[in-house]
């Protein structure tokens, strides 16, 4: 097949391409979310991305905390951003960040004014965005605008055969077009960890995962009370017959194709080495790690699954593939792309990661996934310790 | 011909049931996908899609390869044929 060369996207102020055009309300804190939500009720075409976080969280945390908030506004699929916060001071932090790519972006805090008037006075606002962000076009990108991140997720042994390695193929089509890649999962990859570092575009870069992934791995053995049996790998693995962490990981690395990564990022960080493969530091659980790879600014995800995974995201599109034809079957209507007949050997990999890359396309230029349509908007920080 | 069972690499000792379900005493079609070889084998157990197979005979101590890679370690012998899971392989990392 030959790969188009270029998709429809939305063009933004900072040179980037989004496959969507939304308009957030994003809370700084878990407090303001009724104050969001209460926005994004008033003006229709906007969505308030409610959390749990975002109160006296400090160090390593905190900044976590403002990285994903700020990235999540910069992401290009999003045309525009109302911020709202209890406290002015960390509210403005978010809106400078986010201002610094030139899109329209105003913060807002509920102290002194309370919930009535700031909501009033953020839908004015929200009703401008929107109605400005309605009149963007589409416009012809080149495919290296495409930000491209995978993660699996409820994953069987078809993943590991098939639909991962769709993944992969679609990687190594993709690459060389200059597009930028994320993978992530950390813990996902124990057992094979050794052969991932091998993958490293750098030995520094090869270094640098084995120090992120062996710090993750002496956090799981320090907190472990078990051999983590149906947490990792899941009871939902465990019954689509994967056995071990191990066999688990062999089967998540497949969704890299032959691609090396050329460095690996900090939860939420934005890759700023170029085109390429970048691999994250992640949790492994579905909404966290989605949510990280679109604050860094991702704009359309691919997520193999094999028992079925339905997770969605907010404001970066993601793509479901299976190989498990059971899974076909029973919940088709959370599957975008199905490549099960990989299994019965009438498809061949070359061709799946073909059919891959022209669903990856319509998504781009505006068709809904499945999980968009079905309203999944899963938007969840991670934490990486307790508050103060 | 039909393919029941699909094994990654040669030097792997399992394979994965890729039909619905294979029954005990079935003749299987094995695919090895490293160098698209064929092999056959016959089933001793019930073993659903996506489940493992022992291509071999395995002792207690013995490593699981699939991939071509270690996979966990066997906790209880395992006949040429039975179902390989949670209940005869533990990992080796937690």
């Amino acid at each position: 097949m030959e790969i188009p060369k270029s998709f429809l996207g939305y063009k933004r102020e900072n040179g980037r391409a989004g496959t969507r055009n939304h308009v957030i309300i994003l809370p700084v804190d878990d407090i303001s979310n009724a104050c969001a939500e209460a926005v994004a009720n008033n003006i229709k075409g906007t969505i308030a991305l409610p959390h749990s976080y975002g109160r006296l969280q400090f160090g390593a945390d905190l900044e976590l905390h403002f990285r994903t908030m700020i990235g999540t506004g910069c992401n290009p699929n999003v045309a525009a951003v109302i911020v709202i916060g209890i406290e002015p001071k960390w509210t403005k932090k978010i809106v400078d960040g986010i201002a610094k790519t030139g899109k329209p972006v105003e913060g807002f805090h509920i102290e002194r004014t309370g919930d009535i008037g700031t909501t009033m006075k953020a839908s004015k606002k929200a009703q401008e965005f929107v109605m400005w962000a309605s009149e963007k076009q589409r416009e012809e990108c080149p495919m290296s605008d495409l930000w491209i991140s995978v993660k699996c997720g409820e994953s069987d042994t078809t993943s590991g055969l098939a639909a991962n390695p769709t993944v992969g193929n679609l990687m190594d089509k993709l690459e060389p077009l200059g597009v930028h890649l994320c993978f992530g999962e950390t813990s996902e990859l124990t057992g094979a960890e050794q052969v991932c570092a091998t993958r490293g575009a750098t030995k520094e870069a090869s270094e640098k995962f084995m120090k992120t992934w062996s710090s993750y791995n002496d956090f799981i053995l320090k907190e472990a009370t078990d051999d983590l049996s149906e947490s990792q790998p899941t009871a939902g693995n465990i019954a689509g017959g994967l056995t071990t962490i191990e066999e688990k990981a062999f089967g998540n690395f497949q969704k890299i194709g032959n691609c090396k990564f050329i460095d690996v990022l900090e939860p939420a960080e934005e890759p700023t080495k170029g085109k390429g493969l970048y691999f994250m530091d992640t949790s492994s659980a579905a909404a966290e790690c989605v949510t990280l790879q679109a604050a860094a600014g991702f704009n359309i995800h691919l997520f193999p699954t094999g028992q079925g995974n339905i997770v969605g995201n907010p404001i970066e599109p993601v793509v479901k593939l299976t190989a498990n034809p059971l899974t076909v079957k029973g919940m088709g209507e959370h599957i975008d792309c199905d490549v099960s007949k990989i299994l019965s050997r009438e498809m061949n990999l070359s061709e799946a990661g073909d059919e891959l890359i022209k669903t990856t396309l319509r998504v781009a230029n505006g068709r809904l996934t499945c999980a968009e349509a079905l309203g999944h908007k899963e938007f969840v920080m991670t934490k990486l310790y307790r508050s103060a | 011909m039909a393919t029941d069972i699909i094994i990654h690499d040669k030097k792997d000792n399992v394979g994965v049931v890729v039909i619905e379900k294979i029954t005990p005493k079935q003749d299987c079609a094995c695919w090895i996908m490293e160098d698209d070889s064929s092999t056959n084998i016959q089933s001793l157990d019930e073993i659903p899609l996506g489940h493992k197979i022992a291509m071999v005979d395995l002792n207690e101590g013995d490593t699981i390869l699939k991939y071509g890679h270690d996979i966990g370690k066997v906790v209880k012998s395992i006949k040429k044929g039975e179902h390989v899971h949670v209940h005869n392989v533990k990992t080796k990392k937690w």
